[in-house]
């Protein structure tokens, strides 16, 4: 299961501290009797990656970070940093600067003390020292907040302040640990371009655990998502996002139309045919072989891959238009089938509520995995865990 | 003129005067104000008259002498005067001590960990057995054939002197102070967020920097508070300081005195005088640590938006 991420990476500079691999091998992390939170967990981060750990709460993302940072002790597995072991040191000698979710700032001290106190522990100059926190405020453009306390900003800058210190250190890996779900809608996209542009220009290396797939997708350089405490699927966010291996991570890569279907017979290559809302649909079979008929498969389509056609041919499920949502540039539509099936749309077409549609998609955009579904396990609700 | 119409509506609007109800409510009256009535009737009924009555009956000797005869009458006396002395070299290192041991057991109690409710159990015993009751113990393990000196014997080291003079009472303090201070700080060193320890271990801070840099100064004030009570605590020393302490020398402290004028002289006024210079003295000192605790970080101690 071990992930590489050798070649592209999109940063030209290179960092401080030369390292080329970090590496988990076989990471496991119990507590107590319960069933372990991270289980054999194998990640392989190069110099210059921006690997994301995605999935619901309580898939092990959280776990995984604080094993690799030194604020949990791992119950089997090794951590590497080129040839040497670094899991058996604590976490205040790994080097390794962490942005918490909650900021974590000290609250008594200025923004500068904030920024400065990874280099006090260094026991840098204080004249290099506050040169080097007022270049890390300046690239998180806080300069002018030095004096102030933590208290005195906003959640956005506040968060900020959390990132130059962290990369006041200038550490060979920044670990971010969910660090805009607690900001408003606006502010985390903000943000999100923020946590990306200083990727780029800094030359950093990050390790970024969310639950939110438009962050992953937008800053990795490669996913990672998790299930259970296991890894469930790993590429690039292209790979990820047009080809979930399972219907749990099709889940998260906005598949929002997941529902369950009858495998009725195979076709030429990769095609088959399936069952639901009482009519036969073409898909392709992305997981399982050999599926008997009648065999419970799993459906997943786009919201923006479902095409509503003019007229109500016979490859069209019908659907009622229950809830029309203006977007904007599109709708989202909420369409309930004659057999009680719940199927979202997205149209640049005008749609109101109470008209029956009549919807296709294509065959190699109907995604099928072998077995049922599991809902419960796509309460992706932020939150810690 | 034609502004005439909007400059009415205007001066209307500020002549029609909000109902009483939302007025008073603006400045935070309303009907659970009530809810002070008992706690008000308590504390003016059973401290601020009794405190009062004290207060003016110093000032009325019950010998004669002008209102300040008491005063001049306690401050004339060496040995009186010298309680006060006693009862500052008792109370101030019993405070110092009782916070210096308690805070870090409670650092450690903090959180949740294997045998904690054992440790608090064991450290808030003090406090339901009373003082009386551990004077009366401690006998039994300080004085010549206590099992402290009978071991000390055993083994053929000098005999410890720890009855019945001024470490007796200090013991019987601290036994009955740490406990509070141990409770009050528990409190203050658990509500410090732990990921602010993280975030200053990821920053490069082993454990006695995390504790120095961060802990100790976001619970300061939860230390200060704890020493204040630690403090009030052995001020108000009696039982011990007679019972296991030398109440005609050592621990000769302010609420002998007192209890002489009124019990054995039947001088309330004595009593009251000597009363009112103990708490006179007690909140010159709290006065101090409270503005040495005003210019601390009083902030609460998380970590931002959590």
């Amino acid at each position: 299961m071990a992930i590489t991420t050798a070649g592209a990476n999109q940063n030209q500079h290179t960092s401080a501290v030369e390292f080329e691999r970090l590496s988990l091998r076989g990471v496991t992390r119990a507590y107590g009797k319960n069933p372990p939170a991270l289980r054999d967990f194998d990640l392989e981060l190069g110099r210059g990656d921006f690997v994301a750990l995605l999935g619901p709460s309580g898939c092990g993302k959280s776990t995984a970070l604080a094993c690799l940072a030194g604020l949990q002790p791992l119950t089997r597995g090794s951590i590497w940093r080129d040839g040497e072991r670094i899991d058996t040191r604590p976490a205040e000698k790994r080097g390794f600067g962490m942005v918490f979710q909650n900021y974590a700032l000290f609250p008594h001290l200025s923004v500068q003390k904030n920024v400065e106190f990874g280099l006090a522990m260094r026991r840098v100059a204080r004249r290099q020292r506050q040169e080097r926190a007022l270049a890390a405020l300046r690239t998180v453009q806080l300069e002018e907040h030095l004096g102030k306390l933590p208290s005195q900003l906003s959640g956005g800058q506040q968060q900020r302040v959390a990132i130059a210190r962290a990369l006041a250190i200038e550490p060979e890996v920044v670990l971010m640990d969910e660090p805009l779900s607690n900001l408003d809608a606006a502010l985390r996209v903000e943000m999100r371009t923020e946590i990306k542009r200083i990727y780029q220009e800094r030359g950093l290396t990050v390790l970024y655990v969310t639950h939110d797939q438009e962050e992953a997708l937008s800053l990795a350089t490669r996913l990672v998502v998790l299930r259970k405490g296991r890894l469930e699927q790993t590429g690039t966010p292209q790979e990820v996002y047009a080809n979930p291996v399972s219907a749990y991570v099709a889940g998260f890569m906005g598949y929002r139309n997941l529902f369950p279907a009858r495998f009725l017979a195979s076709g030429p290559g990769r095609g088959v045919s399936v069952t639901a809302f009482g009519r036969s649909l073409a898909g392709t079979l992305i997981s399982g072989g050999g599926l008997a008929a009648d065999a419970e498969v799993t459906v997943a389509i786009r919201p923006e891959d479902l095409v509503i056609s003019a007229d109500a041919d016979a490859g069209a499920v019908t659907a009622l238009a229950e809830v029309v949502e203006y977007h904007g540039r599109e709708l989202s539509v909420q369409a309930r089938t004659s057999d009680g099936g719940v199927l979202h749309v997205k149209t640049d077409q005008p749609v109101v509520a109470g008209s029956t549609l009549a919807l296709t998609a294509r065959a190699d955009r109907v995604l099928v995995y072998q077995g049922g579904l599991d809902r419960d396990e796509f309460a992706i609700e932020a939150g810690t865990q | 003129m034609t502004q005439m119409p909007v400059t009415e509506i205007q001066s209307c609007a500020r002549a029609e005067r909000q109902p009483i109800r939302h007025r008073l409510a603006d400045r935070g009256v309303d009907w659970s104000l009530l809810l002070l009535g008992p706690a008000v009737a308590v504390i003016a009924g059973l401290f601020l008259y009794p405190f009062i009555y004290g207060l003016s009956i110093s000032f009325q000797p019950q010998a004669g002498g002008g209102a300040l005869a008491n005063y001049k009458n306690f401050f004339a006396d060496s040995y009186q005067v010298g309680s006060i002395l006693k009862t500052l070299r008792l109370a101030l290192p019993v405070a110092f001590l009782s916070v210096a041991l308690a805070a870090p057991l409670a650092y450690r109690c903090r959180r949740d960990f294997r045998g904690r409710k054992v440790v608090t159990l064991v450290v808030m015993l003090p406090i339901t057995f009373g003082g009386i009751l551990i004077a009366q113990g401690m006998p039994r393990v300080f004085s010549p054939v206590g099992w402290l000196n009978l071991t000390l014997k055993a083994i053929g080291l000098p005999q410890a002197d720890l009855i019945y003079n001024y470490q007796g009472t200090f013991i019987a303090a601290l036994l009955t102070s740490l406990p509070l201070s141990f409770l009050m700080m528990m409190g203050f060193f658990g509500g410090i967020d732990r990921s602010l320890e993280h975030a200053a271990a990821t920053l490069g801070a082993g454990r006695a920097a995390r504790f120095w840099r961060i802990i100790l100064p976001l619970a300061a004030p939860g230390i200060l508070t704890a020493f204040m009570l630690a403090l009030v605590e052995s001020f108000a020393i009696f039982p011990s300081a007679i019972l296991v302490g030398q109440p005609d020398n050592q621990t000769h402290v302010l609420t002998i005195p007192i209890y002489q004028a009124a019990s054995q002289n039947s001088d309330y006024t004595m009593a009251s005088a000597i009363a009112v210079v103990l708490t006179a003295i007690e909140l010159l000192i709290l006065g101090v640590v409270v503005f040495v605790r005003g210019r601390l970080f009083k902030g609460p101690a998380t970590a931002g938006k959590g």
